[in-house]
This record gives C-alpha cells, sequence and structure tokens, in this order.
C-alpha cells in the first residue's frame, strides 16, 4: 500500500486563492511515492500550474501543508528546492546563450564543483541529444530542443524529485516521443520521482503509474490509468446513421442498450456505454438493422480518461479546455454557462 | 551552495554576453550619441563666442554628454533584459538554484558596468581623435573611466529597479524618453551660469544629471575640479545607492521562494 511508504510528495488540504478569484487549488490531497510517475491531469485553468507553482516552494500556499521530499514547502525552501529539479510551462531559456552556455550558468549557480561542471554539462546536453547544437544560441532551437535543454537544466543538480509542467504542449509527436523516454528513464533507472501536469489524455495515459485529475482547483478522480478506466466500466458505441433524419431512431435504439444511461451526441454522432459491455455490440447491430436504420459509422470505444474526466465532471476534457479559454484559465475560473451537460 | 562571487561572476558574464550577442543594443550605445555630439559640435560652435564659456571648443564641452546618454541607454537594455527574464519564467528558472539575490542584481550591474566602460573608452578615443581635449590628462582618463563606471551602475540600477517593479520590458523601455528628458533639462548644452531662463536653470541645478555632466565636463576643460568631482561622484553613488536599495526590495516580491 502507497501509503505506508515516505512520500516523495505528501499534501494535505493544500489552497491558493488569488485574489479577485475563486480558489485555484481548492483544498488537494496527494501522495506521491518514490520512483513514481505522477500524472496530474485536467484542463487549462484547473489549478495544475499553480499546484507546481507551490511545491516547487515558487509560490506561497494560503493554506494545507506540502512536504516534498520531506521538507514543509513553507518552513524548508531551500531544503525541498536542493532535491527538486523543475522544467516550468514555457521553456525559460535566454535565446542568447548557448546550450552549453546555460549548463555552465546553472551548475555554477548549484555549486558543483568547478571540475565536474563541465563533465556534467556534456553529458546532460549528449544524453538529451543536443550535442550536435550545444554551442549554437538557444534562439534557433525548435521547441523540442528548447523543451529537452530545460529538462537537462533541471537535472544539473541530480534531483530526486522532477517536476514537469506541460513538458510536451506544442511538439511534435517525435518530440513528445523522445522526451517520454528519458521521463521513462529517469524514473525507472535513475529512481527520480516525476510530477508531471498534463492536458493530454494519452500523455498521462502512456506515462504515469498514477493519475490525479483535476478540475476547479479540486481532485476529482485519482488511480493508476488501468483503474480509473475499470471505474467507468464498460464500453461505449457510437453511430452516426447515414440518414439524419433518422438521428432519433438511432437514439432511441442506443437507449435500450444504456440501461439508465442516456445516449450523449456530438454532431453527427450518437453514443452511448453498453450496460452488457463489449458482447452486445453484436445485439446494438441487429437491433438498428431490425429497424432499417442504416450506419455510416459505428465504433466501438474502450473506456478512456476523457470518460473518467466526463464521468467525474460532466464534461470532457476538450470541452473543458474549450470552456476554460472561454472563461478565466488565469484564475482557474471555468464559464460555468459554457459547461457541457452530463449525459453519459 | 557555490560563493556569491562566483554566482555574480557567471550572471555578470551572462549579462555581458547576451549584451554583447544583440548589435541593436550595442551599436546605438556607440553611434547615437557620437552621432549627436557630431550635430551639436558643428551646429552650437558659435556658443562658445558667449562671454563665460569655459572652453573655444564646442566639441570638448559637449563631449561629456555621451557618457551620460550611455547611462540612459543603460537603463534601458539592462532593464530591459532583466525585465524579459522575469517575462519568460528565466527568473523562476533562477530562484530555484540556491543563487543569491545580491549576486543576480550585481551580475547584471556588473555587465551593465562593463559595456559602460567599453563605450567610455570608444567616446574618449573618438572625441580626442576629433580634436577635443583632454585637461586632467592621462590621469584623468582613469578618473573619467572611474567616473563612467559609476555612471552606469547608477543609470544601471535604475534599469534593474524599473525591470523588478515592472518585471515587462516594454514598461521599462518606456523610461527612455523619460530618461532624455532628464538629459535635456540640464546643462547639457550650455553652462548653467549662461542658461538664462530662470526656471529652466533652477530646474537643471536641482537635476543631479548636471552635475554629472558637469564632471565628466571638468576633466575636459579644467582639469582636476575637487568640487565638480565629487559632487559627480557623490550624485552618481547616490542615485545607484537609492534605486539599488529599491531594486532589492522589488526583489523580495519578485523572487518568491519560501
Amino acid at each position: 500500500m502507497s501509503d505506508q511508504r515516505p512520500a516523495s510528495i505528501e499534501v494535505e488540504g493544500l489552497v491558493k486563492e488569488f485574489k479577485k478569484g475563486p480558489r485555484a487549488v481548492d483544498g488537494i490531497d496527494l501522495h506521491v511515492d518514490p520512483g513514481e510517475i505522477y500524472g496530474f491531469l485536467g484542463p487549462n485553468g484547473a489549478g495544475k500550474s499553480t499546484t507546481v507553482l507551490m511545491l516547487t516552494t515558487l509560490l506561497p500556499p494560503d493554506d494545507g501543508t506540502a512536504r516534498v521530499a520531506g521538507y514543509e514547502v513553507r518552513e524548508d525552501g531551500a531544503r525541498v528546492r536542493e532535491n527538486i529539479g523543475a522544467a516550468l510551462q514555457e521553456a525559460a531559456l535566454d535565446p542568447y546563450l548557448s546550450a552549453r552556455e546555460h549548463m555552465r550558468l546553472q551548475t555554477a549557480l548549484h555549486g558543483l564543483p568547478r571540475a565536474e561542471r563541465r563533465r556534467r554539462g556534456d553529458d546532460l546536453i549528449a544524453r538529451l541529444g543536443l550535442a550536435d547544437a550545444a554551442d549554437r544560441k538557444v534562439g534557433g532551437y525548435s521547441g523540442g530542443m528548447k523543451r529537452r535543454l530545460d529538462l537537462a537544466l533541471a537535472l544539473v543538480h541530480g534531483p530526486r524529485i522532477l517536476f514537469l509542467d506541460e513538458p510536451t504542449t506544442g511538439l511534435d509527436p517525435q518530440s513528445r516521443s523522445s522526451l517520454w523516454e528519458e521521463v521513462r528513464r529517469l524514473a525507472k533507472q535513475e529512481g527520480v520521482t516525476v510530477f508531471l501536469t498534463t492536458q493530454y489524455l494519452e500523455e498521462a495515459d502512456s506515462l504515469a503509474d498514477r493519475v490525479g485529475i483535476i478540475d476547479s482547483g479540486v481532485i476529482v478522480a485519482e488511480g493508476t490509468p488501468e483503474s480509473l478506466k475499470a471505474e467507468i466500466g464498460e464500453p461505449s458505441v457510437e453511430a452516426v446513421p447515414v440518414d439524419p433524419s433518422r438521428y432519433e431512431d438511432v437514439m432511441r435504439v442506443l437507449h435500450r442498450f444504456g440501461g439508465d444511461d442516456c445516449p450523449h451526441h456530438a454532431d453527427e454522432s450518437i453514443a452511448v456505454r453498453l450496460k452488457g459491455g463489449s458482447g452486445s455490440l453484436a445485439e446494438v447491430v441487429r437491433a438498428l438493422d431490425a429497424e432499417g436504420i442504416e450506419v455510416a459509422h459505428l465504433q466501438l470505444h474502450a473506456p478512456t480518461l476523457d470518460d473518467v474526466f466526463l464521468a467525474k465532471t460532466g464534461r470532457t476534457l476538450e470541452g473543458a479546455d474549450q470552456d476554460d479559454e472561454d472563461g478565466d484559465a488565469e484564475t482557474g475560473a471555468p464559464n460555468v454557462a459554457a459547461v457541457q451537460p452530463a449525459t453519459a | 551552495m557555490s560563493p556569491v562571487w562566483i554566482q555574480t561572476r557567471e550572471l555578470a558574464r551572462r549579462s555581458l554576453v547576451r549584451t554583447l550577442r544583440q548589435p541593436a543594443q550595442v551599436i546605438p550605445t556607440i553611434t547615437f550619441p557620437l552621432f549627436l555630439l557630431a550635430i551639436n559640435a558643428g551646429g552650437l560652435d558659435a556658443a562658445t563666442d558667449l562671454p563665460g564659456f569655459p572652453t573655444d571648443s564646442y566639441l570638448t564641452f559637449a563631449l561629456a554628454v555621451p557618457f551620460i546618454q550611455s547611462g540612459i541607454f543603460a537603463v534601458s537594455n539592462g532593464g530591459a533584459d532583466l525585465a524579459r527574464d522575469v517575462e519568460t519564467g528565466f527568473l523562476d528558472r533562477l530562484a530555484l538554484t540556491p543563487m543569491s539575490g545580491v549576486a543576480l542584481i550585481t551580475g547584471q550591474l556588473a555587465g551593465v558596468v562593463a559595456l559602460g566602460l567599453l563605450n567610455a573608452v570608444v567616446y574618449l578615443a573618438i572625441g580626442l581623435a576629433a580634436g577635443a581635449t583632454l585637461a586632467a590628462g592621462v590621469a584623468g582618463a582613469l578618473v573619467l573611466f572611474a567616473l563612467s563606471l559609476v555612471i552606469a551602475f547608477a543609470f544601471g540600477c535604475v534599469g534593474v529597479y524599473a525591470a523588478f517593479r515592472f518585471g515587462d520590458g516594454e514598461a521599462v523601455q518606456g523610461l527612455f524618453p523619460v530618461m532624455f528628458v532628464f538629459l535635456f533639462l540640464s546643462s547639457m548644452a550650455l553652462p548653467r551660469d549662461l542658461i538664462e531662463q530662470e526656471w529652466f536653470r533652477t530646474i537643471a541645478t536641482a537635476n543631479p544629471v548636471s552635475y554629472l555632466l558637469e564632471g565628466v565636463r571638468s576633466l575636459f576643460i579644467v582639469g582636476f575640479d575637487g568640487e565638480a568631482l565629487a559632487l559627480a561622484f557623490g550624485c552618481g553613488i547616490a542615485i545607484g545607492v537609492v534605486f539599488l536599495a529599491l531594486a532589492v526590495a522589488r526583489l523580495r516580491t519578485r523572487l518568491v521562494r519560501t
């Protein structure tokens, strides 16, 4: 049981309230074990970055307690910082310096012995695949290269805990994949605890040992990706009629297979969670056929973390992002009027 | 944790490297003051005919101005770079290291001061080559460089304070014309006792920039004028200390760490 082990991150009732805004973080609890990759998933403005800023000592909490690497963030900030590395939301780099010059500055500020500075910098540059560009100004780097350098800089002092705030936002699939590989390697081979915020379901699903889903400053679900999806239970079936006028008929048929769940719809498709599991797909096909409904598209969906988010908050993660862009992403205030109703 | 002097050295190095790699920051600080000097020296030479004008070379009189303009550039360049660090989150990266606030400020200022010294060498060399005289001689040149360092430090502190106060590069750049108002309302174009308008003379007398100018100017025209030099060094150090204290206070809120 994870709670029996000394935690890398232990948070109880953490609160942050900005002026003229709602609580960006509203009493969250967290427990992250050593060597674990913890994915903190949520839409824009949910409170992810605010949480990271508090845990990295850059923002004082208003209430609650947070211990990182065994030190209380409010009382032992310097000790916390000795034990953590962080790559925050934007790759904060100086466009006029090279990767090697960034390393020189970072290793010196962390107090590495003179002889070790160059070696450590070169090792990390090589490990993150930046050796060929090490002496080029960072201003000419691609987004992926900047993110890798950002990660390398966070690692110069060998931190036990690594905070990555949306590390792959805006990256191409190849850069994203190589960054994932490095994060996995750090956790599995070096035992680094990784606290990773993301708004990408795939990232949380593929990378994280455990996931916490945060919405409007509150953790709405937590567990392994598998256990969270298992909570949702059955897969859903999605259908699109060839004739849009048969939309209501499809809705009626699918309703028979959804138990208490009503079918939910988006654009031209209708979907329902199958109370009989994937085995009832054949029955759905037969029922549609019996009604003489032709479908252009019929697909079985296994539960995803987006389904978990939908079940817990009544809206999809993608929809929530849209809402938060319409609302106040800075303070984490959702635009309640724009929230989609819970239909599944 | 590394000693503060190592942190300062590395941050100063970064500040200087970053500045030197931005030609748009370096070239105007050299060319713009010299261009203005050439125009003034050519167009205002008749001012030397005024009774009581301290020299018969307006070039020698006006050569003090670039040294102050260099300081004004130090406000916008040094300050804007630091403000950009706040905007981009680079300051947060630094805040996560055991860096001391003192090292951050002195490192940034060291870069600004080094550039100010480089500018001073260029202004003096070009001024002398163009026919200006340095009454204080070789020893005076050393004092001139020392005063240039103080001027760069003073204006650099204004820039650092503005960077932490506004946290916005554009706001810091917006100080550039404001600083020029201080220059224009000083004894830049004429000695204070030859300014006819009383209100202008009063403002110029209250304006510390006049004393910085007059200290530099005294080395070119008089030689070693103890009072002028004491006022120049005193004003420069006072401006620097006041804005340094304000910057340190602001840094505490910018560099929030628990």
